[in-house]
């Protein structure tokens, strides 16, 4: 039972890694005052890329991942520029970019339908994954999953620490204000609109060339939506986004695990919890009107013409 | 240096101008896009565009395609007009299909007149109770209707592959994910001969002229307007929000479950995990595209059926994957959002913002 245990909770982590990686992109942009809803077209981008790149050149996970986050950032270029340069609708425009995205990873993807790709060898870190039980579930990990911590860790900082985080915030409080004040409103969204997509096609890429290491069509099932949703339930801070997160990892590999754990739920329903759990969470958090208008970005999905 | 500034009243001319412009760019990104592939860009095109209305099968099966995503636009497009976002068309239609095909299953060794009827009215209360859902999360949770929707849509789909994997998989279907072919009482029937045109198209019909009386003369539509042009005004007038959410959401969920059923009681014949190729989501389009206005949903959603129809003629004869027509439909709604814009605002060339002059006399101005 304790194997079961210590898999299931490893799983969780490596699972809550893609969510991580868009999510903490997502509040980014966000938090400047762009809502991109287009997390999950630039996620199916981003893997055919990087699977794309890592099956034909033969390459390593590391410039898979590289690759896949130039192409979230050019699938977000071109959210940005409808949105932040021709102020179209930005809501409208995520949906766009997501079938948009479907559509042309649906299209590379097709050559590489039965490729297979070697994966990642998860890391043994010394001493620390000899300690009993959390050992083997924190310290072997593959090198990803930590890549995922310090991006966090990153955004943390970031945001609370640093003159360009507080910039980031104003922005999207007031961009009235900080365009008064003299600063470039629309370059600050750009920058966060394509730091959201290069986070985005990590995640992506991490899907594609190391979770699962293959490319079926609409792979990213939807994690892209989930990953907006859980912005909302961290009420855009990034440690509740972990959180989330990772809660969210753990949903989804229960469905792998039901059967030893004795529950006998029906595959496909299981699958369905993820979803389900979204829609909890998400009626959870809108409950709460006060914490979401404290926290909630005042100019997020309006458009700003300086 | 050029300036984007409203206009004094929205344009008209460029509200009915702005679905053309946005063709019209698609199809310069898409012969491009044929370019870099190596095809032919005027060859491609044509079989994409021309060749489904060369032939009467043809625009048979075009009318088929447009059928359902004509019937969904409307019932969306009641709710675009107040402003709400449902995007769960995609899982209302699959419930409607899994409700109303259900009645075929559960009487598949009957016979009647009776039985098709049921089917459609199950079909619109299956549509119409996923979209409730959202419906209800939002006024009763304020649990915003785009995620909630969209999350509905997944759920949808694993509650149709559970069913064609388990109770209600053929025992005789040699194990493949679908259910029973539907019998002849439960099949629409075909009107035009030689063609598989059926009777779904007297439904969207019927739809059409309901959606023109209900926006031309009922006060409910009149109000969802009002909500969604001006919320504060409604608000002021007293018209209930509420009640807007559940009039749109379960009005749109709806027509999509009678579209679903359609489907499966239509062409599909079954119900099996592949009874839409993105309908729902085509139709979010379709609305848009067609201007929100019963006219142009019916042209949108023609076209909407070229793109569809062209992808798989494109797939036969260029063997391109049919993943190409997403493609082309994502670029449509993006030019369309783009040059949506100019209806409300409009370029102006400008000089550069002149900088405050520097008074040569007074010494306090910077």
């Amino acid at each position: 039972m304790s194997i079961e245990v210590t898999a299931i909770l490893a799983g969780t982590i490596a699972a809550a890694t893609p969510l991580v990686f868009a999510g903490l992109g997502e509040l980014v942009a966000e938090r400047t005052g762009v809502i991109n809803l287009g997390v999950e077209g630039m996620m199916l981008v981003g893997a055919i890329a990087g699977f794309a790149f890592a099956a034909q050149y033969e390459a390593s996970v590391a410039s898979a991942l590289l690759v896949g986050a130039l192409a979230g950032m050019l699938m977000s270029l071109i959210f940005a520029f409808f949105t932040l340069s021709l102020s179209t609708n930005q809501s409208a425009c995520g949906l766009a970019l997501t079938i948009f995205g479907i559509g042309i990873s649906a299209f590379i993807g097709q050559n590489y339908v039965s490729t297979a790709l070697p994966g990642l060898q998860n890391l043994n870190i010394p001493v620390l994954s000899d300690i009993p039980l959390i050992g083997p579930i924190l310290f072997q990990q593959n090198y990803v999953v930590y890549l995922s911590i310090l991006a966090f860790i990153f955004v943390w900082w970031v945001l609370a620490k640093t003159h360009l985080g507080l910039l980031l915030k104003a922005v999207g409080e007031a961009p009235e204000s900080a365009h008064a004040m003299g600063y470039n409103v629309l370059g600050i969204r750009y920058c966060a609109v394509l730091f959201g997509g290069a986070m985005a096609g990590i995640g992506g890429a991490f899907l594609s060339t190391v979770y699962t290491p293959m490319w079926i069509e609409n792979m990213v099932a939807g994690r892209g939506w989930i990953a907006i949703a859980l912005v909302v339930f961290a009420a855009w801070k990034p440690a509740r986004l972990m959180l989330g997160a990772y809660l969210f990892g753990g949903v989804t590999i229960l469905q792998f695990h039901a059967q030893t754990l004795g529950l006998s739920i029906p595959n496909e329903l299981l699958s369905a919890l993820p979803y389900v759990a979204t829609i909890v969470v998400l009626v959870v958090i809108s409950r709460d009107k006060k914490l979401l208008k404290l926290n909630f970005p005042a100019s997020l999905g309006k458009t700003f013409t300086p | 240096m050029y300036l984007l500034e409203p206009r004094e009243k929205p344009s008209r001319v460029m509200k009915w101008l702005s679905p053309v412009i946005a063709l019209s760019a698609m199809l310069v990104v898409s012969s491009l896009l044929f370019l870099m592939l190596g095809l032919d860009p005027a060859r491609a095109l044509y079989i994409f565009f021309v060749e489904p209305l060369t032939s009467l099968y043809n625009l048979s099966e075009l009318t088929i395609k447009a059928s359902p995503l004509i019937l969904i636009a409307l019932g969306l497009a009641i709710g675009f007009r107040a402003k709400l976002f449902n995007i769960g068309a995609e899982g209302q239609l699959t419930i409607g299909a899994i409700f109303g095909g259900g009645i075929a299953i559960l009487f598949h060794d009957h016979t009647g007149w009776w039985i098709l009827p049921l089917m459609v009215v199950m079909g619109a209360i299956g549509g119409a109770f996923w979209g409730l859902i959202p419906a209800f999360l939002k006024t009763h949770f304020n649990a915003e209707e785009t995620l909630t929707t969209l999350m509905m849509n997944y759920v949808a789909l694993f509650v149709l592959l559970y069913l064609v994997n388990g109770p209600w998989r053929d025992p005789d279907g040699m194990n493949f994910p679908q259910s029973v072919m539907f019998n002849e009482s439960a099949t629409l029937p075909f009107v035009i001969e030689g063609t598989r045109v059926n009777a779904s198209i007297f439904i969207t019909f019927l739809a059409l002229v309901i959606f023109w009386i209900f926006i031309k003369k009922s006060m409910s539509a009149y109000k969802l307007e009002v909500s969604g042009q001006a919320p504060m005004a409604a608000k002021y007038a007293g018209f209930s929000s509420k009640k807007a959410v559940w009039l749109s959401l379960g009005l749109s969920g709806f027509m999509a479950g009678i579209a679903g059923l359609c489907e499966v009681a239509g062409p599909i014949g079954q119900l099996n995990p592949n009874i839409s190729p993105g309908y729902g989501y085509a139709a979010i389009i379709v609305a848009y595209l067609g201007r929100l206005n019963p006219i142009g949903i019916v042209l949108s959603g023609f076209l909407m059926a070229l793109l569809y129809l062209g992808g798989e003629m494109a797939q036969m004869e260029l063997q391109l994957s049919v993943a190409i027509t997403g493609i082309f439909q994502g670029l449509l709604l993006f030019f369309l959002l783009a040059s949506d814009v100019l209806i409300e605002k409009r370029y102006r060339f400008a000089k550069k913002k002149l900088k405050p002059r520097m008074s040569e006399t007074d010494p306090t101005v910077a």
